[in-house]
């Protein structure tokens, strides 16, 4: 405990790049996987902008790098971070990684919450004379908004995972904290702090969405 | 406005033209046809039933008319437009000018009653202050004003479906198709549904076109009726001509399914049973005094004319049904009997 004390200053920063990772990764990631998951949506043949070529790739795409876990795959795009990011260390490139992952996860998430919407909701607008992009932005997403917001919860839950991943690989955060300062110092109280830390955060994380998602299905 | 409803059965050029219209559908069982060389016009002003049995291609021709769907071959005109020759981009415009109501009534669960009818006037292009006038206007119309602010899930069938009516009308179109618009609802809050379909086409002077399986919805409001049988159109006319006489085999065989007047063969079978005499069904005429003519020509005949089956009923304000009978006496004075039922134009058929 008192080395944990020693050490506040590290553990606070090491919080702060917790949040930065995983907020930066959380909208980039969510934007990201917000219009791959709608593209994956509606160019599925027999939706609105249906095509199976266009959808086959898309779906083969995510299919391949969804599955990699994030330790490897954060390391098999090194090259690619260094020459975006500069770094392969340090919160700022963990972020990237991150971004990048989850944006393939976040996509299927959205799929999947489209995919609960009446199609006759969809047809109504198309019978009142509204092209694609209205129906995408005015109809899909007001209406699966609830199980987005859920999904995007969720998403979270798996960002704070990862992101405690990405400390193996020099991200620094708190997974990075929970390892230098606790096991590899057989320091079991730090890991302990950490980990209630993090689930600190995942429960708030999981208490807005649940609360935003009441909201938008006014349950 | 006044001027249309001194017109009530106002039945004016085309507006819409299917010409040999076909569409089919490639799924992994095969290539399915689901509307065979269909040509129809309706009206302008009219309500034109199409009735069929579920699978006959009825809501897939209707989305024929708004191009929600495009056919496979053939041609669709809506007014001057020829759908079938515009580009998606000019397809939408049409599509505003063309309402549309569902049997599941598809309102957007995330709007406001007010905003689920704003929608189409938004897709249009109107500013906010026109938009909430007509919403106000249309939503008065229904008689929902009182819930604008209302979501979805807080009305009843009926309401919705009054919503999904004002949505459609919002940008004043000439046509409104109902596909299917009242089976999901019960029988009092469809008989509302259809007096304000027929308030719109008579009020208004919209063009409506119903899509059904039900009878009663035709019955109460077409003016005109399409009998749609395996994707082909069987029978079209005047509603009386067609369920009074109807021409095709198909056709017959549908209204009887939906008139009942006429027994089954299991209906048939019991009644055999316990008359032993020959069976005759006679189709209500719309004569004076019908049951006493038919009566006097049975007794003229010397022929036991027993009531077994039947019933009169009323579509369009006239009588019709069928009457079925169990004849007893030598066969010559029923034939007799039957020969002076042809004589005084009555339609009968002799149950085999």
């Amino acid at each position: 405990m008192d080395f944990f004390l020693s050490n506040t200053d590290v553990f606070v920063t090491a919080i702060w790049q917790t949040l930065f990772m995983v907020f930066a990764s959380l909208i980039v990631a969510g934007l990201l996987g917000l219009a791959l998951g709608i593209a994956l949506y509606v160019y599925r043949p027999g939706n609105l902008l249906g095509n199976r070529g266009v959808f086959t790739v898309l779906n083969v795409v995510v299919n391949i790098v969804r599955p990699i876990p994030f330790v490897i795959f954060s390391t098999a795009i090194f090259p690619l971070t260094r020459a975006v990011i500069g770094t392969t260390i340090g919160p700022q490139a963990a972020a990237f990684a991150l971004s990048l992952a989850a944006a393939f996860a976040v996509s299927r998430i959205v799929e999947q919450s489209l995919v609960g919407i009446e199609p006759g909701v969809i047809e109504a607008a198309r019978a009142v004379g509204a092209g694609p992009g209205r129906i995408i932005f005015t109809v899909l997403i007001p209406e699966g908004l609830g199980p987005l917001i859920l999904g995007y919860s969720f998403i979270f839950v798996g960002i704070v995972d990862m992101s405690a991943q990405a400390g193996l690989n020099g991200g620094g955060g708190l997974g990075d904290f929970a390892i230098t300062y606790g096991s590899q110092r057989s320091n079991w109280v730090v890991v302990w702090i950490t980990v209630a830390a993090i689930v600190v955060l995942v429960q708030l994380g999981q208490f807005v969405g649940n609360h935003l998602a009441r909201r938008a299905l006014r349950r | 406005m006044t001027s249309s409803i001194s017109a009530p059965h106002a039945a004016g050029p085309p507006l819409v033209r299917l010409e040999r219209v076909s569409k089919s559908y490639t799924t992994p069982a095969g290539t399915r046809v689901a509307v065979d060389d269909v040509s129809l016009e309706v009206r302008e002003g009219e309500i034109l039933g199409v009735i069929g049995y579920s699978g006959a291609g009825k809501s897939t021709l209707v989305r024929l008319i708004n191009a929600l769907e495009l056919p496979t071959s053939g041609k669709v005109f809506v007014g001057d437009d020829e759908l079938t020759a515009l580009p998606e981009s000019r397809l939408r415009q049409v599509r505003q000018g063309i309402g549309m109501i569902f049997q599941q009534f598809n309102l957007f669960r995330s709007r406001t009653v007010a905003g689920n009818v704003a929608f189409p006037l938004r897709v249009a292009g109107l500013g906010r202050a026109e938009r909430d006038a007509r919403t106000a206007e249309i939503l008065d119309f229904v008689g929902l004003l009182d819930r604008a602010y209302s979501y979805p899930e807080q009305l009843s069938g009926g309401q919705k479906q009054r919503v999904g009516i004002a949505r459609a009308l919002a940008t004043n179109p000439r046509i409104l198709l109902a596909d299917e618009a009242t089976s999901a609802l019960d029988p009092e809050t469809t008989a509302d549904v259809l007096a304000l379909l027929r308030r719109i086409n008579r009020d208004l002077g919209v063009t409506v076109v119903v899509i059904t399986h039900e009878m009663d919805a035709i019955r109460a409001i077409a003016d005109r009726v399409v009998v749609m049988d395996e994707g082909r159109v069987v029978e079209q006319g005047d509603v009386y001509d067609v369920f009074s006489a109807p021409s095709t085999a198909a056709a017959a065989k549908f209204v009887r399914s939906v008139l009942q007047d006429r027994p089954s063969a299991e209906t048939l079978a019991r009644l055999r049973q316990n008359h032993p005499g020959r069976i005759a069904t006679i189709q209500v005429a719309e004569i004076k005094n019908f049951i006493g003519v038919v009566t006097t020509i049975f007794l003229e005949a010397g022929v036991d004319a027993e009531l077994v089956f039947g019933g009169i009923s009323e579509l369009q304000e006239r009588a019709i049904g069928a009457l079925t009978y169990e004849l007893s006496g030598p066969d010559e004075r029923i034939d007799a009997a039957l020969a002076a039922l042809t004589e005084h134009s009555l339609t009968w058929n002799e149950e085999s």
